[in-house]
């Protein structure tokens, strides 16, 4: 599925108005898509069409921050996990000196507020994803704390992996730090974790993340097994690993963001494939079912209005279609965060710069 | 013969002080000080009122809406709070406790269609409330808080990096055209004005580097703009006021009205421009001694007259940080030093 590099024309997206305005950068154009010879060149991506709602109604007190994380559980109730609130800093030496940088919101499947969860969680630093499994349990990624927590539906702790690191002493990073190798010590703790998923045994799949370059396999007890990847570009590599996602076989679908592509890997860890061809994957998502969809969304930075679009995809990287765009009215996108598929044509999206939750009903 | 000792450095010290004194500028009054005829005024002292247990601090930004509720944007203990009282100065609620955008207090402006845009300096962001207090459009973006402190840059040829659209570096106060396109000063890192349309995607922006050049800024503090779409910009430390056409091509400056901290246009069929040469924020007494007024002038940079100097009692200034103008003759001013809002009212004996 891989592409040339470079080839990526600017006017896919509207090709016809290319054709008509620019005949020569066309002939250009469909040179590149000839000598590309894949199955993405031989398509112009159909425009899905989307009605799009902000769901959400909130107390008077309440307010999101950056919609990094939302998820829906079976009943359709919306988790959101948000960078909200003030970031109080600790003066001094204290590496970690943040708090309330993170909120867990519960909305019911209307859009109504029912609750906060997890109020003041040692964890709840710096917010990154939440996910829900099979069995309605709510998982948060903190990529402050560097912690993944488990809450079960009733939103009581039942499982921590990673550690805060403590309030002490030591060393501030500096303006010029750098990402380690990122390969980590098997089975050590996270270095701002990103997400998770699940196969259906139960088995933990973490993306950790910016600093460390690796996905953490765990078993359901949260039991280490295993870990692959560093930093780099080679199949096995990752440049920023930020978003997971595992098939109803075990597979694992990795947001390799920073090397624009996905990642596919077997239960085990072993590379099976990659989809180069839809930008950066900065959120995707897997749906349930007997025939499953995978999308991915190629976000636009939080400083440009580049991009934006979200790709509908077949497991095998085909591409069925794309919508939307960078932008701050409904129906359009800032840097969309987190994706939630509960069904192929329900969607719910996290923006990072509106600050703010969508619902998406698609109309392929 | 220690206490001798002492005696003489601090002597030294004072004669060392006065003469480092003497080798610096005397700061001047504003060119138009002299010539700009006295407005009278009065104030109403203690016109905001809080609850119990609720604190001004900073009085940063003052704006008032349609139905003359007053929202105030202050400097806090936790971070920034932003509150609405009623037209006789009633505390009625907070909107936005906690907000992940509060920081650091710059401003606070109502739109024609009475949404409430707050500016934060500290998070570098611009947010847009609507009437009812609900976040409905954001400029900028806090930085994110994941890698530790930061020692802060000091100035030099690498910082602050250059500008890009869609980012602010302590940006300091927002206005709008009749189409609703959005000008952003930006602010005391970057040094430029920025053009939005009214759904916050990018059209241009002036002022690359800081510098004293025509079009180049030194703290681009306040903006306002006209009904025309006009675009007055406060060149605080350019000691001007830069003025634009909607395109943002110079048209205009104003350089005799000393620092310009705060601008504010007025509504009704003729339009007034106040620009208050603030009092340092900083208590410099030297430069106290000759500022602190505002003045009043046609849009076209004609000074009208000038009102107020530096103090702490009621109805003098504590460095006015921003003017709501809504009212030719009745003005709200926030200041910083002061902690407060004063309500002015000009020519209390009517227009002369």
């Amino acid at each position: 599925m891989s592409r040339m590099p470079g080839a990526m024309p600017i006017g896919l997206e509207n090709l016809s108005e290319v054709l008509m305005k620019r005949s020569f950068q066309c002939l250009l154009v469909v040179i590149s898509i000839l000598c590309m010879g894949s199955s993405w060149a031989q398509q112009v991506v159909p425009d899905i069409e989307f009605d799009a709602v902000d769901p959400l109604s909130f107390p008077d007190d309440v307010y999101l921050g950056e919609a990094v994380g939302v998820a829906t559980n079976s009943d359709g109730h919306i988790f959101v996990y948000t960078r909200s609130r003030g970031v109080n800093a600790s003066l001094g030496t204290n590496r970690v000196f943040l708090r309330s940088a993170a909120q867990l919101f519960e909305f019911d499947e209307n859009g109504d507020y029912r609750r906060e969860i997890g109020q003041g969680l040692y964890g709840f630093v710096f917010a990154h994803t939440v996910r829900v499994d099979s069995e309605d349990n709510i998982w948060v990624v903190d990529e402050g704390s560097n912690m993944v927590i488990k809450f079960n539906p009733q939103g009581q702790v039942l499982m921590t992996l990673g550690r805060k690191p403590e309030a002490i002493r030591v060393p501030t990073p500096h303006a010029d730090y750098q990402p380690g190798s990122g390969v980590g010590v098997l089975g050590d703790n996270f270095n701002r974790p990103t997400d998770v998923a699940w196969d259906a045994e139960g088995n933990i799949f973490v993306a950790d993340g910016y600093a460390n370059s690796r996905v953490a396999k765990f078993d359901k007890y949260g039991k280490f097994i295993k870990s692959w990847g560093s930093r780099g570009t080679e199949a096995g590599q990752f440049n920023t690993l930020h978003s997971i996602a595992t098939d109803v076989d075990g597979n694992v679908y990795v947001g390799d963001r920073g090397n624009r592509r996905i990642q596919v890997f077997d239960n085990e860890g072993n590379f099976k494939t990659q989809f180069t061809h839809i930008g950066a994957p900065w959120a995707i998502c897997i749906t349930p079912g007997p025939h499953q969809y995978l999308y991915s969304s190629n976000s636009n930075g939080t400083a440009s209005m580049d991009n934006g679009e979200i790709y509908k995809m077949e497991l095998d990287g085909t591409v069925l279609g794309k919508f939307g765009t960078a932008g701050k009215l409904i129906g359009e996108f800032g840097s969309v965060h987190e994706i939630d598929c509960r069904n192929e044509n329900e969607l719910y999206v996290g923006e990072i710069t509106n600050w703010r939750v969508q619902k998406l009903t698609l109309r392929p | 013969m220690r206490r001798y000792t002492e005696f003489t450095l601090l002597c030294l010290g004072v004669i060392t002080t006065g003469w480092l004194h003497a080798q610096q500028a005397v700061p001047q009054r504003a060119a138009a000080y002299a010539d700009a005829p006295n407005i009278p005024f009065e104030t109403v002292p203690n016109f905001l009122t809080l609850p119990e247990g609720l604190y001004l601090g900073e009085g940063i930004g003052v704006a008032r809406n349609i139905k003359n509720h007053v929202f105030v944007y202050t400097r806090s203990g936790e971070s920034s709070r932003l509150f609405e009282f009623n037209e006789n100065g009633d505390f009625i609620r907070e909107i936005g406790r906690y907000l992940y955008g509060f920081s650091q207090a710059h401003a606070v402006r109502v739109d024609s269609e009475d949404n409430i845009w707050v500016v934060d300096e500290g998070t570098d962001m611009v947010i847009k409330f609507n009437p009812e207090g609900r976040v409905v459009m954001l400029l900028g973006r806090r930085p994110e808080a994941v890698q530790g402190l930061y020692e802060t840059p000091r100035r030099s040829d690498s910082w602050p990096p250059p500008a890009v659209p869609y980012r602010f570096g302590r940006p300091t106060d927002v206005a709008w055209d009749s189409e609703g396109n959005i000008f952003v000063a930006d602010g005391y890192f970057n040094s430029r004005v920025v053009k939005y349309d009214k759904n916050g995607r990018f059209i241009k922006d002036i002022g690359e580097e800081r510098g004293t050049q025509p079009d180049q800024f030194n703290t681009p503090h306040s903006i306002q703009v006209d009904a025309q779409g006009n675009v007055y910009v406060a060149d605080r430390n350019n000691s001007r006021i830069q003025v634009y056409n909607n395109d943002l091509e110079r048209i205009a400056i104003y350089d005799n009205i000393g620092r310009p901290w705060a601008l504010c246009i007025t509504g009704g069929e003729h339009p007034y421009l106040y620009t208050s040469n603030s009092n340092p924020d900083n208590n410099n007494s030297a430069l106290t001694a000759v500022t602190g007024e505002i003045y009043k002038m046609e849009l076209d940079g004609t000074v009208i007259g000038k009102f107020g100097e530096p103090g702490k009692q009621w109805g003098k200034f504590g460095t006015v940080h921003a003017i709501d103008c809504r009212d030719e003759n009745e003005l709200l001013v926030a200041e910083i030093t002061t902690w407060r809002v004063q309500k002015l009212i000009l020519n209390p004996e009517g227009t002369p």
